[in-house]
């Protein structure tokens, strides 16, 4: 039955409807491959017997015709995501054995269409981070090697248990959530696809918060239409969500092998970087090549502010996190460490319940909002990131459908190969990244070739606000072009 | 600002008059069944944490949704304080750590207020009246309540309060003593009961102010402020401003300078006491809080608030000035608190002419009924007599049926026992003689029965008052005085 795992998610939905196999079976057998790869560490939560009783109950209502668009999917789901009574922690020691008392609404949404929970995915604690080391439960595994070898690399981050869980096939598909690149980013790393939709497509209820104008949920897959399918079940107004915007949610499914004829595509001078691979050069031509021989016109567009968008975005991001944690004191839920008056129970609780990575920048976030150093630091910040929404909205003003960049600078990097002493390179993973969560705008990576050493390397298509629809015919047109990516298994 | 100062508002002090600068921050809660970003209740006095929601406690992933009640409510009372009204405001977080604050900041509207500028004009005791300016009105979250009595060392944590919206209300510095303070927030709080914005229950710190205050010579710049927080009564704030004035001039007096600071006032010892120093202020690095889009509305919205908006205790008054030839004063009294003209305004409906028994209506609600409540300790919501029975008993004496005096009496019985008036005067034979005829008769026999009298009357004719007072005795009262005494005076020959 293990075969049932290397189903696309929507071969497994037909298999489904014309009960070729039950939900059960196909849970069964993704439960099977989550216990044999332990060893990635893609999920820090397994949740089978809910798994087994979602499936049983989907199987029911599929049998009645009543399955839903996810009838009997089973997914992984971040552990951002607050799951009722299951636990949920951010990867965060500071959360403890968390149950939240009610369910995200995007997790909601998915369950309401029949989806099946397989448990919790690993991610950067609290997302803060490129390569899921930062989890409290440890770092995630890429499924991918490099050819040759056998060192561990990281999966990317933060959603790096979902793109690891996707790539493995220890689920039909994921969510994940992006602030700076965190489903990009990994999607890339373990030759999957992983779309941002537009700020406000989907709700943030029941999402921890890392950065809230940025933080946008989104899904993994190991196709477009795969993913397409997931974004429109998550996708959707909330009341409970001020910033979620209220427009119809369209079938992104529609959009799969809708002809790309004639639509312009930008390809941004700016985001040639110095000292950039020739290898991410090339594929970055290469994709620009197959959306040309599907009809599309390439143009060379500016955005001239790109190079303030990564300094920018440090300032916004912890600015916005270090207010988003001062929730978790040790008073109400949670770890607690006591102390002998309320400061010190404060001050123990947070030092023993963060890690570097996220005290980092609470400090960081802390600082650049402090008096007499906000109108340099968090003001400025707000003035560029105007400049880099207004670069975008330009460029869309001439005429462009959707810009193709390179999703990442490099491919998966090894396991502490970049937790050194400059948290600046790591932080460089997100460079061509950051400025759609920055502008608000939809994002997709697609996985488009192999670099030297054999691992996966993505391209990114930036879209209009709203307009995700283009950016999954485009992504599949590069799909079609550049085939699948499925890692040798090495594991279990 | 640098009006001319009354000299009756200087303190003296060792070495020269001083004046005091003031300004208000009145925090109000607002009237609305739930909080300002969650559908949670606002009631009052329920069991501790009963009226948490998820948002309210923080939990991972809560979000805040803007309450549009709320929002009403605090445009309405901008309206009523005549501010600018904000279509653009913006809500910032004000970020610090408290048990009593389970998200770590406040939302607040920091840079953009929904309200900007408005005024408030108060009224003395001695019958001036000063306006004092509004800087800004804006909505904010309130916080929790720690529970320090429940455990011999823990501290709990009470949630029931925190969300709830609070309306704060920055004045101008432009109020010069506390007499004028108290004034002011008492005119505030009747504007907001008014509105209905806010139910100004200081007791259960519905209404609470922060009071900055600082001294200067008359005509200098303003000192250095000290700001007194979270006083809860109008008597406290007058006691608070005073003390604190006056610790003010004696440091500067004995050459010493004034520490910005946040201060505390005892109510028991009727004393300040440092807070915290300027140096130990928070920095709350403030920003926008990026959960919550700017609040926008259009003028329509406000144009139709402004149309349903109430009379306000100002207009009132100068309609009972207007309409009925009421006093300032009675005006004035009548108009301080919602209750009381609304019930005036009940017995004005209930009268047969009010436009020619309003005045003497005043007069009833006043001198008797509040005076009779205030003796007994009652408020107006629990008086035995009704706007319709004190109206029935005005009608009695403006128809002439019955005299001010007897009506004195039907007011007791009507306090007493109960029943209508009219119905009373008839059963009890209560009414007024006019029957000339009647009142001659009593006339006759007094005057036959005291030759004596007559003599000293027609010799001096003040003494005629005797004869009334004896006739008024004789018809128990009943006999109309005018009568009696134009019939003295022809059967007297004066």
């Amino acid at each position: 039955m293990t075969d049932l795992t290397s189903l696309t998610l929507a071969e497994a939905r037909d298999g489904l409807a014309h009960k070729t196999f039950t939900s059960v079976e196909l849970t069964d057998a993704h439960l099977a491959a989550m216990e044999g790869a332990r060893a990635l560490n893609a999920y820090v939560l397994e949740t089978p017997d809910q798994a087994r009783a979602m499936a049983r109950d989907a199987d029911a209502k599929i049998a009645k015709g009543e399955g839903g668009p996810l009838g009997g999917i089973p997914l992984g789901i971040k552990d951002l995501f607050a799951t009722r009574d299951v636990r949920t922690t951010a990867c965060s020691k500071i959360l403890g054995d968390f149950k939240p008392p009610y369910e995200s609404t995007v997790t909601t949404q998915l369950w309401r269409d029949g989806a099946v929970m397989l448990g919790k995915l690993n991610n950067d604690e609290f997302a803060m981070g490129s390569s899921n080391e930062t989890s409290c439960f440890g770092p995630v595994v890429n499924p991918w090697r490099r050819e040759g070898s056998d060192a561990k690399l990281v999966p990317g981050g933060s959603s790096g248990g979902s793109a690891s869980a996707v790539a493995a096939g220890l689920c039909l598909g994921a969510t994940g959530t992006d602030t700076g690149g965190s489903i990009r980013q990994p999607a890339a790393f373990t030759g999957i696809v992983g779309i941002k939709p537009t700020y406000g497509r989907c709700s943030r209820w029941g999402i921890v918060a890392f950065a809230s104008s940025l933080d946008q949920a989104g899904p993994f897959a190991r196709t477009v239409r795969d993913t397409a399918i997931l974004l429109r079940s998550m996708a959707g107004h909330d009341p409970k969500d001020t910033t979620s915007v209220d427009c119809a949610v369209p079938d992104y499914e529609a959009a799969i092998g809708k002809s790309v004829k004639g639509l312009r595509i930008g390809i941004p001078k700016e985001y040639r970087l110095d000292g950039m691979s020739s290898e991410i050069d090339r594929l970055w031509s290469q994709g620009a090549e197959w959306l040309k021989a599907a009809g599309a016109e390439l143009v060379e567009v500016s955005l001239p502010h790109t190079k303030y968008a990564l300094p920018a975005y440090y300032i916004v991001a912890p600015a916005e996190a270090s207010s988003n944690l001062a929730r978790y004191d040790g008073v109400r839920y949670g770890a607690r460490v006591d102390g002998n008056n309320i400061v010190e129970m404060y001050e123990n609780t947070r030092a023993a319940g963060f890690g570097a990575e996220v005290k980092r920048r609470v400090m960081i976030g802390t600082y650049v909002l402090s008096a007499g150093y906000y109108d340099a630091y968090y003001l400025r910040a707000q003035k560029v990131r105007t400049l880099i929404k207004k670069d975008f909205e330009d460029c869309f003003a001439q005429g462009v459908h959707a810009i193709l960049t390179p999703a990442t600078p490099s491919a998966a990097f090894g396991i502490g190969e970049k937790t050194g002493a400059d948290p600046i390179e790591m932080y460089l993973n997100d460079i061509f990244t950051v400025t759609v969560n920055m502008a608000g705008l939809p994002g997709i990576a697609v996985p488009a070739g192999k670099d030297a050493q054999g691992l996966p390397l993505g391209l990114q298509l930036i879209g209009r606000p709203f307009d995700e629809e283009t950016l999954f015919s485009l992504g599949e047109v590069i799909e079609q072009a550049a085939g699948h990516f499925t890692p040798t298994r090495w594991w279990g | 600002m640098n009006a001319p100062v009354k000299s009756v508002k200087l303190i003296k002090g060792a070495t020269s008059d001083w004046e005091m600068v003031i300004g208000l921050e009145v925090h109000a809660q607002v009237t609305s069944n739930s909080k300002l970003f969650s559908g949670a209740s606002t009631q009052f006095g329920g069991d501790p944490n009963s009226h948490v929601s998820l948002v309210d406690a923080a939990m991972p992933g809560m979000l805040p949704v803007i309450n549009e009640e709320a929002v009403k409510q605090a445009v309405r009372t901008g309206l009523g304080l005549k501010a600018k009204i904000n279509l653009r405001s913006v809500f910032d977080r004000k970020n610090y750590f408290y048990p009593d604050l389970p998200q770590g900041y406040q939302i607040s509207q920091y840079k953009s207020p929904v309200v900007g500028e408005g005024e408030v004009q108060v009224d003395l005791d001695d019958g001036d009246s000063v306006t004092v300016g509004i800087e800004r009105l804006h909505l904010e979250q309130d916080a929790g309540k720690l529970l320090h009595d429940q455990h011999p060392t823990m501290t709990y944590a009470d949630l029931n309060r925190c969300g709830v919206a609070l309306m704060e209300i920055v004045s101008k510095p432009d109020i010069r003593s506390s007499e004028q303070a108290k004034a002011y927030v008492s005119k505030l709080r009747t504007i907001l009961r008014y509105l209905g914005t806010c139910d100004g229950d200081m007791e259960k710190g519905s209404l609470r102010a922060d009071v900055n205050v600082s001294v200067r010579k008359p005509g200098e710049p303003f000192g250095t402020r000290c700001e007194i927080k979270n006083v809860n009564s109008i008597r406290f704030i007058g006691q608070a401003i005073e003390y604190e004035a006056r610790r003010q001039i004696g440091i500067l007096e004995d050459g010493g300078t004034i520490d910005q600071e946040t201060r505390l006032f005892d109510p028991g010892k009727g004393e300040t006491r440092s807070m915290r120093s300027k140096e130990e202020a928070h920095d709350y690095r403030y920003f926008p809080d990026p959960d919550l889009l700017p609040l926008e509305f259009s003028q329509d919205f406000v144009d139709q608030l402004a149309a349903a908006l109430p009379e306000l205790p100002d207009q009132k008054k100068a309609r009972f000035i207007g309409e009925f030839a009421l006093t300032p004063y009675d005006a004035a009294v009548l108009v301080s608190e919602r209750e009381s003209a609304d019930f005036y305004e009940a017995v004005l409906a209930a009268l047969a002419d009010k436009a020619r028994d309003g005045k003497l209506a005043a007069n009833w609600v006043i001198n008797e009924l509040f005076g009779r409540l205030n003796k007994e300790g009652k408020d107006i919501a629990a008086s035995p007599v009704s706007s319709a029975q004190l109206a029935a008993i005005v009608d009695l004496i403006g128809e002439g049926t019955i005299s001010g005096k007897i009506a004195k009496d039907l007011f007791e019985i009507v306090w007493n026992e109960g029943g209508d008036p009219r119905a009373l005067v008839e059963a009890r034979g209560m009414k007024q003689v006019t029957d000339t005829g009647a009142i001659e008769k009593i006339v006759d026999e007094i005057v036959a029965a005291n030759p004596d009298k007559v003599a000293q009357a027609q010799a001096k004719p003040a003494l005629a008052g005797w004869f009334v007072g004896q006739v008024m005795k004789a018809s128990g009262g009943k006999a109309n005085p005018q009568a009696v005494n134009d019939l003295i005076k022809s059967k007297l020959g004066l």
